[in-house]
């Protein structure tokens, strides 16, 4: 009996009783709807926002920062992790250096970055950079040195070396892992810069973390919690649309995954 | 039959002399190969077989340039074997084919290193080889869509393809079921016979070495030298269940655990 109903019915149903009910507790007047606020309330907030597009510009100014922020980390964290892998002396100082600072919460950079860049633009990129290209670097001189020593005899034999066996061999059997040490940077650098932009105002660019942050002042908790909502749906498209889908690509191309 | 009697046939290739191969390990060096003195003629087929440990793999890394000798020489022709070169391409033990190409960007892979040929030079020559190896109609396949037998006839083709004057194969057939692995006897005998390479095989089964070689080289362990030649004047094509065939192998099983019962 169970088996027929489709498998999207019970946990739609179970949201929407949640929902009703978190909506019912907050009418029903037992909590502060200035602290919690209905989900209707966060839902009009979102229209708003939405309409007068306030939403779009500020999601518009966030994923901005946080793609050309995200470039820059992967352009130095590619090369960078590449000669760290290639070089002992390099691996045993930068990439010790590398494992340490990835274990630093970027928004650590914060104090330091406001103070080297002013409250300005570039103080924001560089939270999100520093939240980047550790975690690529990593990740690159992991996924070059296990590559298989097979698959550099052969290319060697049949007499590639040097920038030849780099671009066609090591950097094609590394990309997996590179991919999924770029996903994880993707994902350092979306927190450090929701950090930064709660954190401090900055005056060029009034991104999601800033929304979030006015509406604590505002005490509008629906715009809190509606920002929380899209931040958490930008996180989860970035996945779904652009890592997962190269993810898989690749590793189905090359059989990992069916 | 086997040992063409034209002059061109006798003149050594592949020349050894006096090469030892130590490594450093954690217990100490380990002598990999002490020694060596052996020919392979142009045109020849040989056929390296020893128990694990006796160096026949240390040997082909040397002689592909992968490895450098403590002792002695090699030479290719009148050159020292000092780097890997076209001239050498081997063939692994396991598919070494790449993953992100499917079989003709595999096979094109060698081909593209070779400067003095055209695009479409190139593209012929690929696939004039995988045609050879029975697989002109899987280009587009990516190795993970073929089997272990097609994945190494890809190999070959690969290996084959830049045209070397040496052909190395370390165990390209261990990892293969009984009868792939016969089937790629025959195609091998059949290219080496049509193409008339210089082949070196390397090899733990006996009667496999016996069955592609003109000569059969047996080594002995710790540390590996060479233990006794053996020429092998059976008909090609040869076919692994071959009375004569098993007899001969017979024989070079009895040199072997005669050795090593001493």
């Amino acid at each position: 009996m169970a088996s027929k109903i489709p498998r999207p019915v019970i946990p739609t149903l179970i949201a929407v009783l949640a929902l009703g009910g978190w909506e019912w507790f907050v009418r029903a007047g037992h909590v502060n709807d200035v602290l919690v606020p209905a989900p209707s309330h966060i839902l009009n907030w979102f229209w708003e926002a939405l309409l007068s597009g306030e939403l779009l510009s500020a999601t518009w100014v966030t994923m901005r920062r946080l793609v050309i922020g995200f470039a820059i980390g992967a352009a130095l964290g590619v090369p960078l992790g590449a000669l760290c892998a290639r070089v002992r002396w390099v691996r045993d100082t930068l990439g010790v250096l590398a494992l340490g600072l990835q274990t630093l919460p970027s928004v650590c950079w914060v104090p330091l970055a406001l103070l080297w860049f002013g409250i300005r633009e570039e103080a924001v990129l560089f939270v999100v950079v520093m939240g980047t290209i550790w975690a690529v670097v990593i990740a690159v001189q992991e996924s070059v040195l296990n590559v298989q020593p097979l698959y550099l005899r052969a290319a060697q034999t049949m007499g590639s070396n040097g920038w030849h066996l780099w671009s066609r061999v090591i950097f094609p059997a590394a990309l997996p892992g590179v991919l999924s040490g770029m996903k994880q940077g993707w994902a350092f650098a979306w927190r450090s810069l929701m950090a930064a932009e709660i954190f401090v105002v900055i005056v060029t660019g009034f991104g999601l973390g800033s929304l979030l942050n006015a509406g604590r002042e505002l005490l509008r908790m629906d715009q809190v919690m509606g920002v929380m909502a899209v931040v958490m749906l930008v996180g989860l498209l970035a996945d779904l649309v652009f890592f997962s889908p190269i993810e898989r690509w690749l590793r189905r191309s090359r059989g990992l995954e069916r | 039959m086997s040992s063409p009697s034209d002059k061109a046939a006798n003149l050594p290739a592949l020349t050894l002399r006096n090469v030892t191969k130590r490594f450093e390990g954690a217990a100490g060096k380990v002598t990999a190969l002490e020694d060596i003195t052996l020919d392979v003629r142009e045109g020849e087929f040989l056929a390296v077989v020893g128990p694990s440990g006796c160096g026949k793999s240390t040997l082909l890394s040397l002689l592909a340039g992968l490895e450098h000798t403590n002792e002695g020489q090699i030479r290719l022709g009148d050159q020292e074997v000092v780097a890997p070169g076209r001239d050498r391409l081997v063939m692994f033990q396991q598919d070494a084919l790449f993953p992100w190409l499917n079989a003709l960007e595999n096979v094109m892979f060698g081909l593209r290193l070779k400067p003095d040929l055209t695009d479409a030079e190139r593209l012929e020559s690929a696939r004039y080889y995988l045609n050879l190896v029975g697989l002109g109609d899987k280009e587009k396949a990516r190795p993970h869509e073929l089997s272990g037998g097609m994945r190494q006839r890809v190999a070959l083709a690969r290996s084959l393809a830049p045209n070397p004057r040496v052909l190395l194969m370390d165990e390209p057939f261990s990892a293969l079921d009984a009868l792939t692995r016969e089937q790629l006897y025959g195609d091998i005998q059949e290219i080496f016979t049509k193409r008339k390479k210089t082949i070196v095989l390397v090899t733990h089964n006996i009667r496999e070495a016996v069955c592609l070689g003109d000569r059969v080289v047996l080594f002995s362990p710790n540390p590996g030298r060479v233990q006794q030649v053996f020429d092998v004047n059976l008909p090609r094509p040869r076919r692994m269940n071959d009375p004569a065939l098993a007899t001969l192998a017979a024989e070079v099983t009895e040199a072997l655990s005669s050795h090593l019962a001493k």
